[in-house]
């Protein structure tokens, strides 16, 4: 069970995702940057390298401060196998849909799981 | 209750029974409150369920409102991501967790934290100083909604997350004592009554064994006794005229002795 000291400290949004939606919610004030020049945002454009998206979504739900991961679901797609694996509650991952590619439940891997718990 | 099949390895005795009807009661009861906790959570595990479903189609409707309002920014102002993404230093929009308990499962749940950047642009206050300030303002409260959307989904994922570890992990157990705790504590205190009971007709067996065993020696010395007796009255005559011989000669010997001594 995850006590409380796990998850106190963790106060930051993370975001990997297109040019838009970064832009988006770093108006909105999630984006930040700390001492030693770390983002917890990630800009994917067509040319980002997968590993470069791998790297980033390791290096988020590692991190100790960020309570919550937002990835647009057209990056996730292209490290499905990761964000499949991925079962821990914190930080809690959330798949988001971009201006281009409109929201798809049947991929999101949250809702994959309700559907199998329900039996459908 | 065949006492056939898996039991503990205890020596049949009467406490053993007693401790292990305790243990068996301590099972049951056990295994009725772990039911009664696998029923809460998966009360409250559905509904969340169905509020993470809806909250799931509410996002998709406010990402989309938010990337039309980005869309009149860009179109009165331009292209602004280069500079915002250049202009940002610090969160003003975080996230703090608090606790929810649903019996005995602590729940965290998110809260959206917005702290007042100076400038009163939430740090921007430059960005779109030529045209389209109006715009900016407005993407960045629909945004801000948007990503109170998104906290609000992310709590409900987490608990999501959480209860479905704990109401697995509650129904391994509550099967375990089922299906193996306390049909074996059942087995067990089967094993020890029938043992006991076994023993029980031993005993019965033996005491019966012994007091026929009695009984026929008794009746052996009776008539050992009667022998002796009828061959006693059968020679009864002869010793009393023996006797009264014997009783002279008695008293001549003790005369003597008191010559003697004297």
């Amino acid at each position: 069970m995850a006590s409380h000291s796990v998850y106190k400290d963790r106060s930051f949004i993370a975001t990997i995702g297109d040019e838009d939606t970064i832009t988006g919610l770093l108006l909105a004030g999630t984006g930040h940057i700390d001492g030693r020049g770390k983002k917890n945002f990630l800009v994917v454009d067509s040319k980002t390298a997968v590993s470069t998206i791998e790297s980033a979504f390791a290096e988020f739900t590692e991190r100790q401060d960020i309570a919550i991961v937002l990835i647009n679901q057209h990056v996730a797609d292209q490290i499905r196998p990761l964000v499949d694996k991925y079962e821990q509650a914190f930080p809690a991952l959330l798949e988001i849909p971009s201006k281009d590619h409109p929201y798809d439940p049947s991929k999101d891997s949250v809702l994959k799981r309700v559907k199998k718990l329900f039996g459908e | 209750m065949s006492g056939a099949g898996p039991r503990e390895n205890v020596f049949p005795t009467r406490m053993n029974l007693t401790t292990t009807k305790t243990r068996l009661k301590g099972a049951q009861t056990g295994h009725s409150l772990l039911k009664k906790k696998s029923d809460a959570l998966n009360k409250r595990f559905r509904t969340i369920l169905g509020k993470i479903d809806e909250a799931k189609r509410k996002m998709g409707r406010v990402m989309q409102l938010a990337a039309f309002s980005l869309a009149e920014v860009t179109y009165a102002t331009g292209d602004i991501s280069y500079q915002i993404q250049e202009s940002i230093t610090e969160a003003t929009f975080r996230v703090q967790t608090k606790q929810e308990n649903v019996s005995g499962v602590i729940l965290p749940t998110f809260e959206p934290l917005m702290s007042k950047a100076e400038g009163g642009n939430g740090g921007f206050g430059l960005t779109g100083l030529g045209r389209g300030g109006q715009q900016i303002t407005k993407c960045r409260e629909t945004f801000a909604k948007a990503v109170e959307t998104l906290v609000e989904l992310a709590s409900l994922q987490t608990a999501f997350v959480i209860l479905d570890e704990v109401i697995k992990m509650t129904n391994r157990r509550v099967n375990a004592l089922e299906h193996v705790v306390i049909p074996r504590l059942e087995n067990t205190i089967s094993y020890i009554n029938s043992e006991l009971d076994e023993m029980d007709r031993e005993e019965f067996f033996r005491l019966k064994k012994v007091q026929s065993k009695k009984k026929r020696d008794t009746a052996v010395r009776d008539a050992e006794a009667k022998e002796k007796r009828d061959a006693a009255e059968a020679a009864g005559i002869e010793e009393e005229e023996e006797h009264e011989e014997q009783e002279q000669g008695e008293n001549l010997l003790a005369e003597k002795d008191e010559d003697v001594i004297f």
